[in-house]
């Protein structure tokens, strides 16, 4: 090897080994194997040799490239590696940061439950009904069965308009809406806001039930007795006791409360079951032959289940609420709770 | 009904705990509210007699007593009671004794005299509020016996809630009726003798409303001694029961309405002129009620009248001035059966409910009267004696409640109930219930007795047999129901998915009451006719609301009061509006939002939230269906003039409205931030449009930007709605990227960017095509609204 040639590869790789940058690695590749660059240079000259000069000559150049370039590549691999540190240190961020823009926010408590309850029952088929709010008597009282100054009316504190139109006091008139409205065989639930006049720790003048009945033929207390059952144990998700207490519904018959064992103590009793170890949490019962008649449906071929549930109870029980005056105040503290 | 668990013994007595028994008449249908020991605990206090008494020789006040107690030897106590007396019977607490509050009664010594135990009063054995000496005991009582044992104070009160259709367990003889047949025992009989007829006065009594009142008893007893003491146990049972002791007549009424579930009524003979009249109130007859309130009647009151006046509400409440009294002597007794049908809602008209009243509205046997007439002569004659007379009794058998048989079919039975119950058992339930059976081929005959008015169909039948028998041994099956599959239109959102995307948009639910403050409502929907409760809770409440807003208002002043500066709630529910005579009950979603755009946080500037993005999220709803709404400029008396956009669907239909609350309500509401606030009618909002597939092009879009210059008023909406007009096929999407005025634009005249990508199905569009159909766009615009391209 020459010694113009020997000193142009020293440059050279001492030029690969100060670059700082791919831009100047760059340039000293132009520098060096470019059209013009010192090593094609090298091999212009290789034109003036013969042959035999001129292969050995040749051969001692691509070496010297060779070595040029496999210096380069490192170099570039170095450099490469040490962009790529380089912007990971500098976009290193504190991932603890809480993430930017808009939070989430949530449903009340009573749509929660609503939801779950629908839920549960539109998996074997229930239809969701709705009814309106403002009723007549008629459908809130005449055709449920409880005629004028029936005591259960009495029961209801009901909030009048005039003599004959009413805030609805419970969602069963949805019930005799929908039998006007469909044949059997029938599978709903109505849920809805309803309304009595009284107002105190315990009562609010307005709430929550839901509704619900089956109509086909065939249809039994035992029926009744199961659907209840296994709808309370999915809703608490948990295999509790349940039992069925004789009452009275004018528009059903038999009637039954439904207790459950209570949630908050296992049924050992407390405060909130009134140390009797039960709670009472919803009414049902066999749908009354005169209701079958208002609507038009013979009760000597169709029978049929109709149940009734108050929401915020139920809601209240679920997460451990102990206040019912909550659900209207809405406060934000308390709804943010429910997500 | 409170009752005391001992007197239900005495009618029937189950060899089962107060626990059980209270337990067994919950799970028939007759729910116990509550169980309370008629006494506190105590113990060691027996009957004593004061036999011999000393003044005590260091104390005025005190007395040195010799107690006999039923021990050997009479012991000494010391007492300072002032009505302490030789003779004198007393619960006297023996050493060791313990009274209530863990009250130890020791040997001890007052003022250097022994004594051997403690005289007590009605407060120290905590039978009493409040007492002022000893516990005076009869004459009768005997020494030595336990004072638990001698006042059965080892007794519970129990108190039941009724449902209104049993009205046959509203004594204690209804109650016991059912335990009998709970336990499968005989009710011991509660034998009534007929009075010895002394005189053969008689009160003339005359019905004029038969159908208010179809059997009538009244009876003369005279010569009373109302002073008389009513016996202790009897007064204790009333006591038990709720009620206190007025005077032995009363008392005995009131014991046989509890006994026997009969209301009866005295009535002062030297009161009344004349015979008895059961009518109707005369139109604006007037009577002052025992507790002293003066009703004025109309004609639809069963009034019991003398000659002269009005004497009595019939089955509510006696007058004042034909009350028995201390000073009574010749009594007129009345025991009848009223109606149901016409007593109902009459004593709650006048704002009355009495014993009495609750009884009749809900049915007493009607053929009941004669026993406790007997029942009610018997009692009074042994506390204040007297002579009874013969019974005077006016019936009319036509309007008397008949008991029908009832048919209950087998086949119907089982199939309700789903098990075969026993013919025996059934039978046996029955007869238990005072029923009469009669077995016919596909079932029984059942007729039910006087007491009972619920048992008119075969349904009350089966519901009877399934009570007695236990809903709990009844069959459960598990659900088998005839299946269909579900519907799933999609032409209709569903409401949870667009409550999902308000929350996911980081809006609350709240729920608010539907009535609503009148002024508030008056405030948001002037024009509104407003639908008004007839009786509301309170002002507040007073209302339907014509608009969620109104509670949407009232949630944010209860947080805002709660420090909260931010809020962002959603409702969902009914409005009411009267339209003529029409009652509209429309389904709503509204939200509100006020405070920072966004919560406070380590990166976001912080600004306001403003109108545009409220109008995203609602925008974002709309997204959901798919269908193309306009925001027209518009104008809302609840709104701020400026900024209240009308929403409207393709056909022109009003969906709702978006906007800031006007600054005037604001201030006057003392909101201190701007609202922002929509509504949306459900209905509308949820109409899906079930997409259509389009074809996309193969050819490459190009973009074009247009800086316009319009007169400031000029809604962007419009400037697209021109550009659309030219039904340029090629033209894909037009957005506006910028709005600017200020520096470089004329005063009155601002400059809006708009973006058009343009996109043809069967070419690449070339430059002069282009640049065609942009001009073709801006004479357009320049026609319809001056607009002219930004140099
Ligand atoms: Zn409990």
């Amino acid at each position: 090897m020459s010694a113009t040639l020997q000193d142009i590869l020293a440059q050279a790789l001492n030029e690969l080994a100060n670059a700082q940058d791919l831009n100047s690695l760059d340039q000293v590749r132009v520098h060096y194997l470019g059209k013009k660059g010192l090593f094609t240079a090298q091999m212009k000259e290789l034109g003036r040799l013969d042959p035999v000069q001129r292969r050995e000559a040749g051969q001692v150049i691509n070496d010297a490239k060779n070595k040029f370039q496999d210096s380069l590549e490192s170099r570039k691999f170095e450099l490469q590696n040490a962009a790529l540190e380089q912007r990971l240190a500098s976009e290193s961020i504190d991932v603890t940061l809480p993430g930017r823009g808009h939070h989430v926010g949530g449903l009340h408590p009573v749509t929660v439950t609503l939801r779950r309850i629908s839920r549960i029952f539109s998996s074997v088929g229930f239809k969701v009904v709705e009814g309106p709010e403002i009723e007549d008597d008629y459908h809130n009282f005449g055709a449920l069965n409880i005629p004028d100054h029936h005591p259960a009316r009495a029961m209801h504190d009901t909030f009048y308009f005039d003599a004959h139109t009413v805030l609805r006091t419970h969602t069963s008139p949805v019930q005799i809406r929908a039998m006007e409205a469909e044949k059997p065989p029938l599978k709903v639930i109505a849920p809805g806001r309803v309304y009595r006049c009284d107002s105190d720790i315990t009562h609010t003048p307005m709430f929550h039930q839901v509704e619900g009945f089956l109509v086909d033929t065939q249809v039994s207390f035992a029926d009744l007795k199961g659907v209840v059952y296994e709808f309370l144990r999915a809703f608490f998700e948990k295999d509790i006791q349940v039992r069925f207490r004789p009452s009275y519904f004018p528009f059903t018959e038999p009637s039954a409360e439904v207790d459950i064992e209570c949630v908050m103590c296992d049924g050992k009793g407390c405060r909130v079951c009134g140390h009797t170890g039960w709670l009472e949490v919803m009414g049902c019962g066999m749908i009354h032959p005169e209701v079958f008649k208002s609507v038009g449906i013979d009760a000597e071929v169709f029978s049929g289940f109709a149940f009734g549930m108050g929401v915020e109870r139920l809601t209240m029980l679920r997460y451990g609420i102990n206040d019912l005056r909550l659900f209207f105040e809405n406060d934000l503290k308390f709804l943010q709770q429910f997500k | 009904m409170k009752l005391s668990e001992a007197w239900l013994r005495e009618r029937v007595n189950p060899a089962i705990s107060t626990d059980e028994l209270v337990a067994q008449l919950t799970m028939a249908g007759l729910e116990v509210d509550s169980v309370e020991p008629a006494a506190a605990v105590f113990s060691g206090v027996v009957v004593g007699e004061v036999v011999a008494m000393e003044q005590h020789p260091d104390a005025d006040r005190l007395r040195v007593c010799t107690v006999k107690t039923g021990e050997q030897e009479p012991l000494q106590i010391v007492c300072g009671a002032a009505n302490v007396r030789v003779g004198l019977k007393i619960p006297a607490a023996l050493v060791g004794a313990v009274l209530p509050g863990d009250f130890k009664i020791k040997k001890s010594k007052l003022r250097g005299v022994e004594s051997f135990g403690m005289l007590c009063s009605e407060k120290e054995l905590g039978l009493a509020e409040e007492a002022s000496g000893l516990m005076e005991l009869a004459a009768g009582a005997p020494v030595g016996v336990d004072i638990r044992d001698y006042l059965t104070l080892n007794d519970n009160l129990i108190e039941v809630d009724l449902t209104p259709n049993r009205a046959d367990c509203l004594s204690v003889e209804g109650i016991a009726r059912e335990v009998s047949v709970l336990n499968q025992m005989d009710l011991s009989a509660l034998p009534v003798v007929k009075a010895p007829i002394t005189h053969s006065d008689e009160l003339p009594v005359s019905v004029d409303v038969e159908e208010a009142c179809p059997r009538y008893l009244g009876r003369l007893i005279k010569a009373v001694d109302a002073k008389a003491d009513t016996p202790l146990w009897m007064q204790e049972r009333l006591r038990r029961s709720g009620l206190r002791s007025l005077g032995p007549l009363v008392d005995v009424t009131n014991y046989v309405l509890l006994e026997m579930g009969q209301p009866l009524h005295a009535f002062d003979l030297a009161k009344l002129s004349g015979g008895i009249q059961v009518r109707w109130a005369h139109k604006d007859e007037t009577l002052e009620l025992l507790n002293n309130q003066s009703v004025q009647l109309d004609t639809d009151a069963l009034v019991i009248a003398d000659e002269q006046c009005a004497l009595a509400l019939a089955g509510i409440m006696g007058g004042s001035s034909s009350a028995v009294n201390d000073e009574t002597q010749d009594v007129f007794l009345e025991c009848a059966f009223f109606t149901p049908d016409k007593m109902m809602g009459k004593a709650r008209k006048y704002g009355l409910h009495t014993d009495s009243s609750h009884r009749f509205e809900r049915g007493v046997d009607p053929f009941l009267q004669e026993r406790a007439i007997e029942r009610a002569t018997q009692l009074i004659l042994e506390i204040a004696g007297g002579s009874a007379g013969p019974i005077t009794e006016r019936v009319s058998t036509a309007h008397l409640p008949e008991r029908q048989p009832v048919k209950l079919r087998r086949q119907k039975l089982d199939s309700i109930l789903a098990v075969a119950l026993d013919d025996a058992e059934i039978i046996k339930i029955f007869t238990g219930l005072g029923m009469m059976v009669e077995s016919v081929s596909d079932g029984w005959q059942v007729t039910p007795p006087g007491f009972r008015f619920d048992i008119t169909i075969e349904a009350d039948l089966i519901e009877e047999l399934a009570r007695v028998y236990g809903y709990n041994r009844l069959p459960q099956t598990s659900l088998l129901m005839r299946s269909e599959l579900s519907k799933a239109p999609e032409t209709v959102v569903e409401l949870d998915t667009v409550k999902d995307a308000l929350v996911a948009r980081d809006y609350q639910e709240v729920i608010t009451y539907s009535f609503v403050d009148e002024q508030l409502q008056q405030a948001i929907t002037p024009g509104e006719t407003v639908v008004r409760l007839q009786n509301p809770l309170s002002s507040e409440l007073a209302v339907m609301r014509s608009s969620l807003w109104c509670g949407l208002i009232q949630a944010a002043l209860y947080n805002i009061n709660r420090q909260q500066g931010r809020i962002r709630i959603f409702e969902s529910g009914l409005r009411f509006l009267q339209k003529q005579d029409e009652l509209i009950q429309q389904k709503m979603l509204a939200g509100l939002v006020l405070g920072e755009a966004y919560s406070e946080q380590w990166s976001e500037k912080r600004r306001k939230v403003d109108f545009f993005d409220v109008k995203a999220d609602v925008e974002a709803l709309f997204a959901l269906t798919g269908n193309e709404v306009s925001f027209v400029k518009s104008n809302h008396p609840a709104l701020h003039p400026g900024q209240t956009a009308e929403i409207q669907s393709a056909d022109g239909e009003h969906i709702g409205w978006l906007g800031m609350l006007h600054p005037k309500l604001e201030e006057e509401w003392g909101i201190g931030a701007q609202v922002f606030l929509f509504e949306l009618d459900q209905t509308l909002l949820l109409k899906k449009k079930i997409p259509a597939f389009s074809p996309l092009s193969k050819f490459p879009s190009v973009r074009r930007d247009l800086a316009l210059l319009v007169n400031e008023s000029c809604a962007v909406a419009d400037i697209v709605t021109h550009i659309k007009d030219c039904s340029e096929a090629a033209i894909q999407d037009i957005f506006v990227f910028d709005i600017y005025q200020g520096q470089g634009i004329e005063p009155g005249y601002k400059s809006v960017a708009l973006g058009l990508i343009l996109q043809d199905f069967s070419q690449t569009l070339t430059e002069p095509e282009i640049d065609a159909i942009v001009s073709r766009v801006l004479k357009k615009l320049t026609t319809e609204i001056s607009a002219r391209l930004r140099d």
